[in-house]
């Protein structure tokens, strides 16, 4: 496939496949990954952040590549729950899910306006926490609050620094 | 062979990793149970691959910080300059005064600190070079590691109280679990009934004391210390002050307040838990009135860097004498 390639679904929409810059995506969540950590020891208010998971739902909703937006979710997840406490699978599963529905829903919606972005990034922040709790609950037996007012602040913190973060990253694309 | 339709593949792809994810959640808490954690050479690779990074931003930022303070922050400094000039003649008076008063009280100091002498507690300073990756697990992790002769379950305390514990330990770095954390948990007691409840996280910023009695009196403001029953920590350090007190139908409700700043933790002070818990042990039974000998096994281990050496300030069971090592 070119770069740019546009295809057509259902004979309807035309949806652009984006590609990046040689290397973008290994950085981009190399810097995400170190950012993380070292931005709550200096700004703890940043706590609420998920860079990592702002950058799967990135390339997902860029690349509209189920297999690809699930296998980059698979390592995001498993190297953030690498740089934690939490056993390794309970990011890699929650970040695999939501790589593969942001590839899914990037290749049937246009999802390049601001307004989808923020709404999909926090409707994936909350389905990210839903899940991470559902496997805590059933495979770890860790209880741990499905919802409240701070997850929803967070899914909202989230989607805005979502818009700004995907505005810098569609520098990375190719032209 | 049965071919899989194209437009499945995706969704097979997705159920095999999501499977085999499981699958290591399974090893993972199997192995725990049985002999340790499977999962720690994959976590260790990442963690040193990551850690280096970490470091180099933790510098970088001090840079910037201290470039600006030192720099760029100096706007107005010629007024200032001079205000100070003035205040700086009246605190000469103020310390020619102040002076005498501090010789006495050096005095009064030194016979507090010969008398708390016998209670040696060797200390490794860190500094904080990261935080976990994601937000449901209270850690952070440490410029320090098994190089310097830090192990787990070793106590991680600040100045002003209980930071957590070591549960992590790599080459150069370690993890430590905050007590925030829903999984931590600190023997304490009140300070002023001395009625002893453990102290756990509940993933906020408060913490939960479980198992007060109903009829037991505690008032907000309360001080919270260390029990020494966990055999992590030594008695009597500060863990936080009641913030919150609900009754309850066997037990109260009570939250406290952590002493530490967790929020703001940049250097820590580390305790190799056993020998200082055997120091104090012994220094509580025999040794009252002469200074304990530091047991060999105390000693800072041969391959430590200088700076994590022993020391052997006078500690701080009373917080008002607490450790004064300093981070590198």
């Amino acid at each position: 496939m070119n770069v740019n390639d546009t295809f057509d679904i259902r004979g309807e929409t035309h949806i652009e496949v984006y590609k990046f810059r040689g290397g973008s995506i290994f950085v981009v969540t190399a810097l995400a990954l170190i950012l993380q950590p070292l931005l709550r020891v200096y700004l703890p208010k940043t706590a609420i952040l998920d860079l990592p998971l702002l950058i799967t739902v990135y390339f997902g909703l860029s690349r509209r590549n189920p297999s690809t937006g699930l296998l980059l979710g698979t390592v995001i997840g498993l190297l953030q729950d690498s740089l934690s406490k939490s056993p390794l699978g309970l990011y890699g599963i929650a970040k695999t899910i939501i790589g593969y529905l942001a590839s899914s829903i990037g290749a049937r919606l246009d999802t390049e306006h601001p307004a989808a972005r923020f709404a999909l990034t926090a409707v994936f922040f909350l389905l990210q926490q839903v899940i991470v709790v559902l496997i805590e609950r059933l495979l770890l037996a860790h209880p741990g609050a499905l919802f409240n007012m701070r997850i929803a602040i967070a899914a909202g913190v989230n989607g805005l620094v979502g818009v700004f973060v995907y505005f810098l990253l569609d520098r990375l694309r190719k032209s | 062979m049965v071919a899989i339709p194209s437009r499945h593949k995706s969704l097979v792809l997705l159920a095999g990793v999501i499977l085999v994810q499981i699958l290591a959640l399974a090893v993972q808490i199997k192995a725990k149970d049985a002999q340790g954690d499977q999962a720690s050479l994959i976590r260790g690779w990442t963690v040193a691959a990551v850690s280096p990074f970490e470091r180099a931003g933790a510098w970088a930022v001090e840079k910037v910080r201290g470039t600006w303070r030192h720099y760029f922050a100096l706007s107005g400094t010629a007024k200032e300059n001079e205000r100070l000039r003035q205040e700086n003649q009246a605190l000469k008076l103020k310390v020619v005064e102040l002076q005498s008063k501090a010789e006495e009280t050096d005095r009064l100091a030194a016979l507090l600190q010969f008398r708390e002498s016998h209670r040696d507690v060797r200390m490794i300073p860190a500094r904080v070079i990261g935080a976990s990756a994601d937000s449901n697990s209270a850690v952070i992790y440490v410029d320090r590691g098994q190089r310097d002769g830090l192990r787990k379950d070793m106590g991680v305390i600040t100045p002003d109280g209980v930071v957590g514990k070591v549960v992590e330990v790599y080459g150069d770095s370690a993890q430590v679990l905050l007590i925030t954390d829903k999984e931590s948990g600190v023997g304490a007691m009140l300070a002023n009934s001395r009625i002893q409840s453990p102290v756990g996280g509940m993933g906020e910023p408060l913490l939960n004391m479980k198992y007060v009695a109903s009829d037991d009196e505690v008032n907000v403001g309360d001080l919270v210390v260390t029990s020494g029953m966990d055999r992590i920590f030594p008695k009597d350090l500060p863990v936080g002050t009641v913030a919150q007190v609900k009754p309850g139908t066997t037990f109260k409700q009570i939250r406290v307040k952590p002493a530490a700043n967790l929020e703001r933790l940049e250097e820590v002070l580390i305790l190799p838990t056993l020998e200082s818990f055997d120091m104090m042990k012994n220094s509580g039974s025999s040794a009252k009135n002469a200074p304990a000998e530091a047991k060999p096994e105390a000693q800072a281990p041969a391959n430590a860097k200088p700076e994590a050496a022993p020391k052997k300030p006078p500690v701080a069971a009373n917080p008002a004498t607490r450790p004064a090592d300093q981070p590198r």
